[in-house]
């Protein structure tokens, strides 16, 4: 049988299998979810499926119909369990078999667990499907008491969308600021004075050690001594790929399922891609490096497919972050921790974007955070100066009345 | 017959750009292109309902500010993921240094 077969209905596989489709893949295509539902997206999971007014059903990316349309074969509600190499197969959990001409693995991550040793432990919600969006929003009724524990991404939209169905929140991060690895200082001030002018507790710089039920209520022990009372906690505090198919199929592991930059595994006919795989990126020394982001997931899936189509052509899309909280919108393009020299362009709307230089003067990220979209612009050019290694002239980088459209010309 | 409503002076827009416009409760993002011409779509992209008046112009394409799904403004088609839908398009002319829009060029 001459078919793809892709295990991971996310967003990652299903852009894969679209794309494949659309660039000329004549041959079956299988796509595996280990969830019941089509494929949907999950930035939501965080946002409007919590503070939409009625329960929201899932964003789909494409409906079963679409799907079937596209000449996917769909496989809802099925996990894939074993996969040998040998005889090109794949073992489903229901016992089927699928044989396969090139694998894609696209797997995803699942959320870190809380470290607590508890039988309360149970009650910690985590987010990362449709289904348990809809468990957390069922919690979030006016002046119920939330902890979030995590100070990323995810903890602080979640935060942020338990504030508009006016919970009473506290954020517990374990370093001392928000966001701590991967934003800019200034832009966590702006957040955290955000979500203080909302009204949440932010304890930053400590962590939970202890958390038990009293009656209906969930107590929580920090590592300063504080103890929290709260009616629901939930956690965003990282999540892991989910390597264990290929793990037990002994393709290279390391922080996530090891791919050469055509996102080829170290078995020729296997690729792997999305929040699962750890990629040698060409704009940063091929330093590799693994980002569990919505856009690099529709990127890999587009790029795994061109690489089972033939092309040769090296995954080069530079990273690309955002987050919303409140009415507000950051962005971040590139890798912050890379730069050496931070440029800072103040705009007459009082937004900042802040632009970050390797040592060779080449523009390597640009972070900034403002009201709606309207930081995205100015993100999205710096994005294509640095996907072609630009040297921008800092002092028009920092002069507000100079359009950046003048550096990418 | 057009209902041609006016938008902005001819200046408000600079070229290879975009602005929103609202009227009669819907948005609208009128753009100017490299070569000065003008031209109108809906205002919202068709994955969500993202203001496309945020969004990147180059050349003949507006690129969603949210999840960079790209339209070719002049057409409204559709032209990259997560997109799949084309944008409506609307008449525009410029009058004195006016540009006006036809909000409803069925009738």
């Amino acid at each position: 049988m001459n078919g793809m077969v892709i295990v991971g209905a996310g967003q990652c596989g299903t852009r894969a299998a679209l794309t494949l489709r659309e660039a000329g893949w004549t041959g079956p295509i299988t796509l595996v979810g280990a969830e019941d539902l089509a494929p949907y997206e999950r930035p939501p999971l965080s946002k409007t499926a919590l503070t939409a007014t009625d329960p929201p059903g899932p964003a789909a990316i494409r409906d079963p119909a679409g799907l079937a349309a596209a000449g996917i074969e769909f496989l809802p509600g099925v996990a894939a369990v074993d996969i040998d190499r040998d005889a090109h197969r794949l073992r489903l959990a229901d016992g089927r078999d699928l044989t396969y001409h090139r694998l894609l693995l696209t797997t995803g991550a699942t959320p870190r667990r809380l470290p607590l040793a508890t039988e309360a432990a149970d009650a910690v919600h985590y987010v990362r499907t449709h289904a348990d969006a809809l468990a957390l929003r069922q919690r979030l009724h006016p002046g119920a008491r939330i902890a979030v524990v995590g100070g990323g991404f995810l903890g602080l939209e979640l935060a942020a969308s338990a504030v508009a169905r006016g919970c009473l929140v506290t954020v517990i991060e374990a370093t001392p600021h928000l966001m701590g690895r991967v934003v800019p200082a200034p832009i966590a001030t702006i957040v955290a004075a955000r979500h203080r002018h909302a009204g949440v507790g932010l304890r930053c710089a400590t962590t939970v050690t202890e958390l038990e039920r009293q009656d209906n209520t969930l107590r929580l022990t920090l590592s300063d001594g504080d103890t929290i009372t709260c009616d629901t906690v939930v956690a965003g505090v990282g999540a892991v790929p989910d390597t264990t198919l290929a793990d037990k199929a002994g393709l290279a592991i390391d922080n996530g399922i090891r791919v050469d930059s055509r996102l080829i595994t170290d078995d020729p006919d296997i690729l792997a891609a999305g929040d699962c795989s750890c990629f040698p990126h060409p704009l940063y020394g091929d330093r590799r490096i693994r980002l569990e982001a919505w856009r690099n997931a529709e990127d890999q899936g587009a790029a795994a497919a061109r690489t089972v189509l033939g092309a040769d052509e090296p995954f080069t899309a530079v990273p690309w972050f955002w987050s919303d909280q409140y009415e507000l919108t950051l962005q971040i393009t590139g890798l912050p921790h890379a730069a050496t020299t931070e440029v800072v362009r103040h705009r007459r709307d009082r937004v900042d974007i802040r632009f970050g230089l390797g040592p060779d003067g080449r523009l390597l990220t640009a972070s900034a955070i403002g009201p709606g979209n309207s930081v995205a612009k100015d993100i999205r050019l710096a994005e294509k100066l640095i996907a072609r290694r630009a040297t921008p002239d800092p002092a028009a980088l920092a002069d507000p009345s100079v359009n950046l459209k003048t550096q990418y010309r | 017959m057009p209902q041609w409503i006016p938008v902005c002076r001819i200046d408000d827009i600079d070229e290879e750009d975009v602005i929103g416009f609202q009227h009669d409760g819907s948005d609208y993002a009128i753009y100017r292109s490299p070569d000065g011409e003008f031209f109108a779509t809906d205002g919202h992209c068709t994955h969500e309902k993202t203001l496309l008046c945020d969004g990147l112009v180059m050349d003949s394409i507006i690129e969603c500010p949210k999840h960079n799904g790209r339209f070719d403004y002049t057409t409204g088609k559709a032209l990259a993921a997560p997109v799949i839908v084309g944008l409506a398009t609307y008449p525009v002319k410029v009058e004195a240094g006016t540009v006006y829009l036809d909000t409803d060029p069925a009738s």
